[in-house]
């Protein structure tokens, strides 16, 4: 098991850099998602680790050891793919056994060594079947038997939950964190999708254009996003842009938006402030409580989406569509065409300067 | 259920019959009636066509029998489709897999031409051309001497190498394309999955990409052995004397001879020799792919 680091690690195709002076340091034992859109670096990031790419420039060491011109075959790190990659003329035991006997190892230690990587992800049964006997979520299971069984360094994923269904995905991401728990295999995830990468891991690294935007544990990123891009791509989020006073703004109207104490800018330059739409309270302009030195918008419903649990609804205000998610305790429903009065704490405001 | 899915089925083949009419029309006319024909032929002891008094006979199998150069020959026949085959293995597998698995975009569709080339040239001019390069002081004695400081003798037209030579030329292409389908159709990611988990090139080879490749191979070993065995153009003008084989001696019956019945015979003990070596590879080639 090994911590591994990246610095300062570019890699380009022709014109296009898809990866620009990165560097993360991913500790050892960690689970640490990667996440960013598509073309914004990951996936590339992910397999300089592997060893499948080399960078133009930069390093990578795996616990310690510079790793950056060592073929992925060497590299002692597991890896599962997207689409499994298991072999089809193998059994599901020969596909876990396939690490440990292209090294070499004696047969009765490959049996043992195969079934109990087959018990921890609860496959011990099916070590004779075919991978195409399988459904999708076994085959997951049994792409990431094979990647542990062989106790690499690091375990690279590569979108693992990317072509399950909800339900199944679901369960995958609870599983593959019990089993990355039993093992504390330092763990690198790659992956578009926020509601995983939140969920799963405990730092994320979100990548764009191929830099790292911002970094750090997933209610840090999340409550305090450094970028308007981190804002609204982890969660949803709506933006006010205005001119900072300091520690907020004040929006072309003349309304000031106060944000929490974290960040502070000079006076008069562009800046934005962005909140969840969770925080914001949603009523009435009649007979609401505004609690003081609170921040107040006013505004038209004028959409409202319905989920059961909650609704969403659409605010327009001088020009802006905001997002307000309300949950449902019964108590009122707004309609359509309705004004209403937005408000939230400053502490739910967070302030970010134009990019 | 299962009556309205029969139902279902042929109701489909009514609507596929005049799909399928034209092939089978096609079929019948060129290969099953000739086919029969030179059955019917292989029986007799003359061709009725010449005139001649003619009665059914079985002689025409006997001989094969009874004489031993026709087994001698057959069994050359076949040493010559093994060998041909495998060289097309040693030459054409590496070239697919360099083709789909190597290069990309314009280089693999310039490359791929080069490939299928020999396919749209005539046979005949392919093969006087490599009689143009083997004989002495032809193209290949000739280049090597202008660039050898000592003098050696290349003559290998009319001999078993130059047969070997023009056939695996002839036959390459096939190999090629069959095994370039499969190994194209085998993904990426497994080879990089086989090599994330320390397997070096070679293990990669022998138990991922040829296994998963094997159908090609057979496919086109197939394709290059039955057609070989009975060859008769490439070891008539490549092989000249040592050039005689199975399929020279059928083409010796109708052309020269005109026996067509021993020819016919020959043919169908050809057929039935290759069908049965088919028969028996099958199971081990269906198990190793």
């Amino acid at each position: 098991m090994a911590g591994v680091q990246v610095s300062n690690v570019s890699r380009s195709f022709g014109a296009h850099k898809a990866l620009d002076d990165v560097s993360i340091d991913f500790a050892d034992g960690g689970f640490y998602a990667l996440l960013g859109p598509s073309g914004s670096g990951k996936t590339t990031l992910l397999r300089q680790i592997a060893g499948f790419d080399f960078p133009d420039s930069g390093r990578i060491a795996i616990g310690g050891e510079s790793v950056e011109r060592v073929p992925v075959e060497k590299r002692r790190i597991g890896m599962v793919f997207q689409n499994y990659a298991l072999f089809p003329n193998m059994s599901v035991a020969d596909n876990v056994a396939f690490g440990l006997s292209v090294r070499g190892e004696a047969k009765a230690v490959i049996a043992a060594e195969v079934q109990r990587a087959l018990d921890l992800v609860q496959l011990g049964k099916l070590g004779g079947r075919r991978p195409h006997q399988l459904s999708g979520g076994q085959r997951q299971r049994v792409a990431l038997a094979r990647a542990i069984v062989t106790k690499p360094r690091v375990l690279l994923l590569d979108e693992p939950l990317g072509a399950l269904d909800k339900a199944l995905r679901v369960d995958m991401q609870i599983e593959l964190k019990r089993i990355q728990r039993e093992i504390g295999i330092t763990t690198i995830f790659v992956t578009h999708d926020q509601e995983e990468a939140l969920t799963m891991s405990d730092r994320i690294g979100i990548l764009r254009d191929g830099r790292l935007v911002q970094e750090g544990p997933p209610e840090e990123i999340y409550d305090s996003p450094k970028s308007e891009f981190a804002a609204t791509f982890l969660g949803d989020a709506n933006i006010l842009r205005g001119d900072s006073t300091g520690n907020g703004i004040r929006l072309a109207d003349g309304t000031t938006i106060a944000a929490g104490a974290g960040v502070s800018l000079a006076a008069g330059t562009k800046a934005s402030c962005a909140v969840r739409p969770e925080r914001i309270r949603i009523a009435t302009d009649a007979g609401s409580t505004v609690q003081a030195n609170g921040n107040v918008l006013r505004g038209q419903v004028s959409k409202r989406i319905f989920a059961g649990n909650n609704s969403t609804y659409f605010v327009e205000r001088d020009g802006q569509t905001l997002k307000v998610i309300v949950q449902n305790t019964g108590i009122e429903r707004l309609a359509e065409g309705q004004d209403v009065m937005l408000s939230w704490s400053p502490e739910s405001t967070v302030l970010i300067a134009a990019s | 259920m299962a009556g309205q899915v029969a139902i279902g089925s042929r109701s489909g083949l009514r609507s596929a019959l005049p799909l399928l009419l034209p092939a089978y029309l096609w079929l019948t006319v060129a290969i099953f009636l000739p086919l029969s024909a030179m059955v019917f032929f292989s029986f007799m002891t003359e061709l009725p066509l010449s005139g001649k008094a003619w009665a059914f006979t079985l002689d025409n199998y006997t001989a094969f029998f009874s004489q031993g150069l026709y087994l001698t020959l057959l069994l050359a026949s076949l040493r010559l489709g093994l060998e041909v085959t495998l060289w097309c293995i040693v030459i054409g597998y590496p070239a697919a897999y360099v083709l789909a698995k190597v290069l990309k975009g314009r280089s693999r569709e310039a490359i791929f031409l080069l490939v299928i080339l020999p396919f749209w040239s005539n046979g005949l001019v392919r093969i006087f051309s490599w009689a143009m390069v083997l004989r002495e002081g032809g193209i290949l004695d000739t280049a090597l001497n202008a660039v050898l400081p000592f003098k050696i003798n290349i003559d290998l037209m009319y001999s078993y190498p130059a047969v070997i030579i023009g056939l695996v030329h002839s036959y390459v292409p096939y190999m090629v394309l069959t095994c370039y389908l499969t190994l194209q159709a085998i993904d990426d990611s497994l080879i990089e999955a086989g090599r994330s988990l320390g397997a070096s090139r070679l293990q990669m080879l022998k138990r991922v990409i040829i296994p998963l490749s094997m159908p090609g191979l057979v496919a086109g070993a197939a394709l290059i052995f039955v057609p070989v065995v009975g060859s008769f153009m490439e070891p008539r003008i490549l092989g000249g004397r040592t050039g005689t084989f199975y399929g020279t001696v059928i083409e010796d019956q109708f052309v020269a001879v005109f026996n067509w019945p021993l020819g016919a015979a020959l043919s169908f003990i050809l057929l039935a020799v290759v069908l049965a070596i088919l028969a028996l590879a099958a199971p081990v080639l269906r198990r190793a792919a």
